[in-house]
């Protein structure tokens, strides 16, 4: 008897815990798209034939690819402005739109190295190729080096998405009302005994199921990629 | 400028020295070539030659001397770098074609997209010369779809694209399997004998002998012999051409 009332509870709560993991969906797209074009720019830096802004480069990828997440999303939530006027409006910055900006620091960094790992696995004969052919070094990597990369970082940045959005639910120790902190709710309202562990259960198969195939595509796509 | 043109020399090194490190991998070369002229730099490993085709076209900066190609100073710094690829063609021994562009793309992108000549004429001109190099029906695959030496001869129909005065081969044919290298040679051989000037770098020693004017021979950084081909082959007067073509002879 009482597994039908734990799974009417559990259903009861799922459009709350479901909402929340779309707050979690939101922020995984939001940082990758911000985390993909900051790590554009920091992969390139790092390449870059100045000298300083290579040492910059490399010093910043470095530094938040070995931080650990939450760090960087502590510091994101507690450095950032709470609100921000513009021409006499006060803005409020929503905890979840700063968590995302932290999730999105150690997503560039870590696509950094995707970018300048695949730029390093071109053989450096196609370099010298289109320079012999009078490309200058920025159209080279435009128009020769990066069409050969995509394919390459294609499979490594499913994957870091795909560790991304498993990372989410560190915003709820920082406030945001996302499905992990939803979860938490919804089992300190349940006086139920037995309730926990099936609702907890019910959220490890959400990000699962989201999750999975996104590793599956990224490994098939590694194996396509590979044998052509 | 005007001395290069007077002793009729198209391209031109002057005392060229250049270090790896604490490594001296050119220590003095002179060399000249007359336009039309074959020229073919032998010699041991190591001794250089890459590093001297790669000087001429700037690819490799030196620390000492000048090269001139026609009218354009490589060794100046603020060269017309854009000028000077225009002039100066290069064969690699790896190809070096560019994976993702069709054949047609490989040979004629350059000339249309750096020195801004228009499609349609340069599509025609790369046709031709893939025709020339026995490729015409291969202008729509892609490199990887080719056998190297085909590879090889869609590289050399690409640097003739570029319309240079000089192009320099880099052991174009120690890459490939033995079975294609005589259509590679044969492709090299009609280039030169199209009027091009040519700056070969080779391993292949009967062709040196039947398609240059000219013999360098280096070793350990320096020219240490020259001549032409049959004197040179004949007679080889330093003791150590001596010795190096007995080895490869
Ligand atoms: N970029 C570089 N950095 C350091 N050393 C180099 C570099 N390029 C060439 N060298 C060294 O310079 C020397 C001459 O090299 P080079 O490639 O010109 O010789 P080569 O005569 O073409 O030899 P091979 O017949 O093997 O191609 C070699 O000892 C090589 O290791
Ligand atoms: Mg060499």
């Amino acid at each position: 008897m009482s597994e039908t009332t734990i799974l009417t509870d559990i259903f009861r709560w799922l459009p709350f815990v479901l909402w929340g993991f779309a707050l979690n969906i939101l922020m995984s797209i939001l940082a990758i798209m911000l985390g993909t074009a900051a790590g554009v720019f920091l992969g390139f830096g790092q390449i870059s034939h100045v000298r300083l802004i290579g040492r910059i480069s490399r010093l910043a990828t470095q530094l938040f690819r070995n931080a650990p997440w939450l760090v960087l999303l502590f510091y994101c939530i507690f450095l950032m402005p709470y609100s921000f006027t513009v021409s006499g409006v006060t803005y409020n910055v929503p905890s979840w739109l700063r968590a995302t900006l932290g999730f999105s620091v150690p997503v560039a960094a870590n696509f950094s190295e995707i970018v300048r790992g695949a730029i390093g696995s071109i053989p450096k004969g196609q370099w010298e190729a289109a320079e012999v052919l009078g490309y200058t070094r920025t159209v080279t990597l435009f128009r020769i080096i990066l069409p050969q990369c995509v394919t390459r970082m294609l499979p490594p940045w499913m994957n870091l998405y795909a560790l991304l959005i498993t990372a989410t639910p560190l915003a709820s120790i920082v406030g945001v009302d996302e499905a992990l902190a939803r979860t938490q709710a919804a089992v300190q309202s349940e006086v139920q005994p037995g309730f926990l562990i099936p609702m907890y259960l019910t959220l490890l198969t959400m990000f699962f199921l989201y999750a999975y195939p996104i590793s599956r595509v990224s490994a098939a796509l590694e194996r396509r990629f590979q044998t052509v | 400028m005007r001395s290069a043109t007077q002793d009729g020399a198209l391209v031109s090194l002057r005392g060229v020295r250049k270090a790896f490190g604490s490594i001296e991998v050119l220590r003095g070369v002179d060399l000249n070539v007359a336009k039309g002229q074959v020229v073919a730099i032998i010699g041991p490993s190591g001794s250089g030659k890459s590093t001297i085709l790669r000087t001429i076209n700037g690819l490799t900066p030196v620390d000492h001397g000048v090269i001139t190609v026609g009218d354009i100073t490589v060794t100046d710094p603020r060269v017309d770098k854009v000028a000077l690829r225009h002039r100066v063609g290069m064969v690699f021994q790896q190809y070096n074609l560019f994976p993702h562009k069709t054949v047609l793309e490989n040979v004629a992108m350059a000339p249309i997209q750096v020195l801004g000549e228009p499609r349609r004429q340069v599509e025609e001109r790369a046709k031709d010369l893939l025709a020339g190099m026995r490729l015409p029906e291969k202008a729509l695959s892609y490199p990887g779809e080719l056998s190297g030496g085909q590879q090889q001869r869609v590289a050399i129909a690409r640097a003739l694209c570029m319309q240079p005065e000089v192009i320099l081969f880099d052991e174009v044919t120690a890459a490939l399997d033995p079975e294609m290298v005589k259509e590679v040679l044969s492709a090299v051989r009609k280039v030169a004998e199209d009027g091009m000037t040519c700056i070969l770098v080779t391993h292949e020693m009967r062709f040196a002998r039947e398609a240059a004017n000219r013999i360098y021979f280096t070793d350990k950084g320096v020219i240490v012999e020259q001549g032409e081909p049959k004197a040179f082959f004949e007679n080889p007067r330093d003791p150590r051409t001596i010795e190096f073509l007995d080895k490869v002879l």
